[in-house]
């Protein structure tokens, strides 16, 4: 019980200090959720992280919400799942009730929009570190079809305006066929 | 009763925003602006800016913003919480499944299918973020000179650091937000 409760405790940081970093909302998150749980605390694995993430995508609501309910159910259970969206829905509750009283002065603020224009930056950063990272897994696995996959979904998803859950359902169906393909050949030469 | 009009927006936004981010925003001023008398127009515009500049996925931000116009401190949480309520079932549920059949061969398949999907969407996400930050637009501007030098420096120095040394993000971003700062007031 207390490993439970000290798991909790570090998931409701985690996710807070993440969620109380990430502008611009939607897939932000999920690379600086893969670098806190995967890389830094080892709590889940490079593979599940993605299968979690396409999850969240797929799911309705926010992504960043639905990614951390899905890490914090991995972790620790339903009580973590509620710790996690605690954690991410509590600071911009916190930020725009605060920002709502003064925004038009907030919006206007010259020191406010340089540390913001800084931040932009430097998540963006973040997210091309994650992003070579996944990359080169997948490279490294050596076969045509998911590389392919992830450069035809890259050109869907930003020069065609593709539906992101039809992207999601396709590229499924295709490693399903994949699989069965695969499974028929080997029993073939088998 | 206002927190019940809200709460139950807030859930129909929640459970039929799927795709997230952007894909909430015609959602939310269907609800907002054209069914209820919540919000003006320009008033939701000035939430989308909001909304980009602070933290946080835009349906929680435009939950609380509404919320506090509308009934106070208790209305943002009512429609907060409004907001997550389908997520929290719908996605335990998958969370649930998704533990119980991973294992198979089939379900493994598909699922080696979505990551590098995956891959390339947050690649994508990435790419508009990092022209935001150069050129201060979504998309690739027509004359690439209006360029943000600092931005630039910044995102160098940070991608260099983070491939380098493997520092927490949460360090780089900080970094960067305080460098924002300095570089702007001296420049």
């Amino acid at each position: 019980m207390d490993e439970k409760r000290r798991k909790c405790g570090k998931l409701f940081l985690s996710t807070f200090q993440l969620s109380a970093c990430t502008f611009g909302g939607g897939f932000v998150i999920v690379p600086l959720m893969r670098k806190k749980f995967v890389e830094d605390l080892h709590w889940i694995d490079e593979q599940e992280m993605m299968d979690l993430t396409a999850i969240a995508q797929s799911s309705p609501g926010a992504i960043a919400v639905n990614a951390s309910i899905l890490v914090g159910y991995h972790v620790a259970g339903v009580l973590g799942a509620l710790t996690t969206v605690l954690g991410t829905v509590l600071p911009p509750l916190i930020i725009i009730s605060a920002v709502s009283f003064f925004y038009t002065a907030f919006r206007d603020n010259a020191v406010i929009d340089m540390a913001m224009t800084g931040m932009l930056a430097g998540v963006a950063a973040v997210i091309c570190d994650v992003v070579i990272t996944m990359a080169a897994g997948i490279f490294r696995q050596k076969r045509l079809l998911p590389v392919l996959i992830l450069f035809s979904a890259f050109a869907a998803v930003r020069y065609l305006g593709v539906n992101i859950i039809l992207i999601i359902f396709a590229c499924g169906a295709i490693g399903a066929a994949d699989t069965f393909c695969r499974r028929r050949a080997g029993r073939e030469t088998a | 009763m206002i927190y019940l009009e809200l709460l139950w927006s807030f859930f129909q936004i929640g459970l039929f925003s799927i795709g997230g981010g952007y894909a909430a925003m015609p959602l939310i001023q269907h609800q907002v602006v054209d069914m209820h008398p919540w919000l003006t127009m320009t008033q939701f515009a000035d939430i989308m800016t909001i909304a980009e500049m602070t933290p946080g996925p835009i349906a929680i931000n435009s939950a609380t913003f509404v919320g506090i116009r509308v009934a106070g401190l208790p209305g943002a949480v009512v429609a907060t919480a409004g907001c997550v309520l389908p997520s929290c079932v719908i996605v335990m549920l998958l969370a649930y499944i998704y533990y119980r059949f991973r294992g198979l061969s089939m379900v493994q398949g598909i699922l080696a299918g979505l990551r590098p999907a995956v891959a390339a969407m947050i690649a994508s996400a990435g790419l508009s973020l990092v022209i935001l930050s150069f050129w201060g637009q979504r998309s690739l501007p027509d004359d690439l000179s209006g360029i943000n030098g600092i931005s630039v420096w910044i995102f160098c120095a940070g991608l260099l650091i983070l491939r380098k040394w493997k520092v927490d993000p949460i360090y780089v971003m900080a970094g960067a937000g305080v460098l924002g700062v300095l570089l702007y007031s001296v420049m």
